[in-house]
């Protein structure tokens, strides 16, 4: 009878996380954030969106809660430090014309965004200043220094929704991302839309498939203990479906990062947020 | 010194005597293990914290020995009864010498 019992529970146990996303809500330091919400209506066949932190243990969910139990805010500290310091020929540092890092809140709503006929992320945003404006050399994709600046400057938009421009000149780009989510690629022949589209909330191995959402990027992930970029975790996709990554800062990977995150217009801005 | 090492602590402003408060502190640092090697196949020495202690108006709240299997920027979490006004003097020890210290006051009503 009680080995009845005990399967009987753990039967519930599976069906209750059939839908791993749970109807907890995202409370940071206080502020509740939007974590689920309507999708956009250019998304056919997705109708509510939510957050990778609906996707995650309760522990994991837990340290995004609380900034000082955020590991990613160790990174936005280096961050800091990094903005104040003086590097390149010039003798600038990012404060020496940004004076104050607050003036950038609302930016991560609307990356990646048309400037002068071209896509750009934020990570192309902070090397232009560093190569034109400060004399330094150009930072890796996914250096940690790169992660840790973005991320700082992602933070001033925490709680901000996202909402990305995907009209006007930006829709080339767009049309070109969201062609790249729904071409399948690689060994295993899969696009995004399989996983992160047909199979959200269903386990992957040992794991949730969440909706790919990128609102909390720079990421904070426990697997590698550091702050990751966005082009960086397409790139671990790719690769997991055995195809051959496309190039960090590149344009296949802006374009899909513009359609991406207007795939999660609405969303609030977690970065950094904590996922596993 | 180790690169990027940054104490940082959270203990409550306030409280009443006798209230038992949550600490939380976290360092930053590699806590490289001496287990590794680079590239070339060297080992990487060891550089790890390899004590935390926290005092209470001199008196001693507890003392940690860490060792080379603690992961990267060791977080605390720990429970202290509180009797009187005070400060907090929180000290981690580097295995290259350095001594990392951080205070912090509490109010107790």
């Amino acid at each position: 009878m009680g080995i009845k019992l005990i399967s009987f529970v753990s039967a519930l146990v599976f069906a209750g996380s059939a839908y791993a996303q749970d109807s907890n809500q995202l409370n940071v330091e206080g502020e509740l954030f939007v974590s689920t919400t309507a999708a956009p209506s250019h998304m056919e066949n997705v109708d509510t969106l939510y957050s990778g932190w609906h996707f995650r243990s309760g522990e994991t969910q837990a340290l995004q809660l609380d900034d000082f139990d955020n590991p990613g805010m160790v990174f936005v500290d280096q961050g800091i430090d990094l903005f104040a310091k003086v590097d390149g020929s010039e003798g600038k540092s990012c404060q020496s014309c940004h004076e104050d890092v607050e003036d950038f809140a609302g930016l991560r709503t609307q990356l990646p965004r048309v400037e002068d006929g071209q896509l750009v992320s934020m990570e192309n945003l902070v090397n232009d200043c560093r190569t034109e404006r400060m004399g330094a050399e150009a930072w890796k994709w996914s250096s940690t220094n790169m992660t840790a600046v973005t991320g700082l400057i992602g933070l001033q938009s925490r709680g901000m929704p996202m909402n990305v421009k995907i009209d006007g000149d930006a829709a080339p780009f767009w049309e070109a991302g969201k062609e790249l989510y729904y071409t399948r690629v690689g060994q295993l022949d899969m696009s995004c839309s399989n996983c992160h589209e047909d199979n959200y909330g269903v386990m992957i191995r040992a794991d949730h498939l969440s909706q790919g959402q990128i609102n909390g990027f720079p990421a904070y992930r426990l697997k590698n203990a550091k702050l990751n970029s966005i082009h960086n975790r397409f790139k671990g996709c790719m690769s997991n479906i055995r195809a051959t990554p496309f190039k960090e800062g590149g344009k296949e990977f802006k374009a899909l990062e513009l359609y991406i995150a207007s795939r999660g217009e609405g969303l609030a801005v977690e970065t950094p947020s904590v996922r596993n | 010194m180790a690169s990027g090492v940054k104490p940082r602590v959270k203990v409550p402003k306030k409280a009443s005597a006798g209230d038992v408060i949550t600490i939380k502190t976290l360092i930053s640092h590699k806590m490289e293990s001496g287990q590794r090697k680079d590239g070339d196949g060297n080992v990487i020495p060891r550089s790890i914290i390899n004590r935390f202690v926290a005092d209470f108006n001199g008196e001693n709240v507890i003392d940690v020995t860490l060792e080379p299997a603690i992961s990267t920027n060791p977080y605390f979490q720990f429970d202290a009864t509180v009797p009187e006004t005070g400060e907090f003097h929180f000290t981690w020890y580097d295995d290259d010498g350095d001594v990392y210290e951080t205070k912090k006051k509490i109010t107790v009503s």
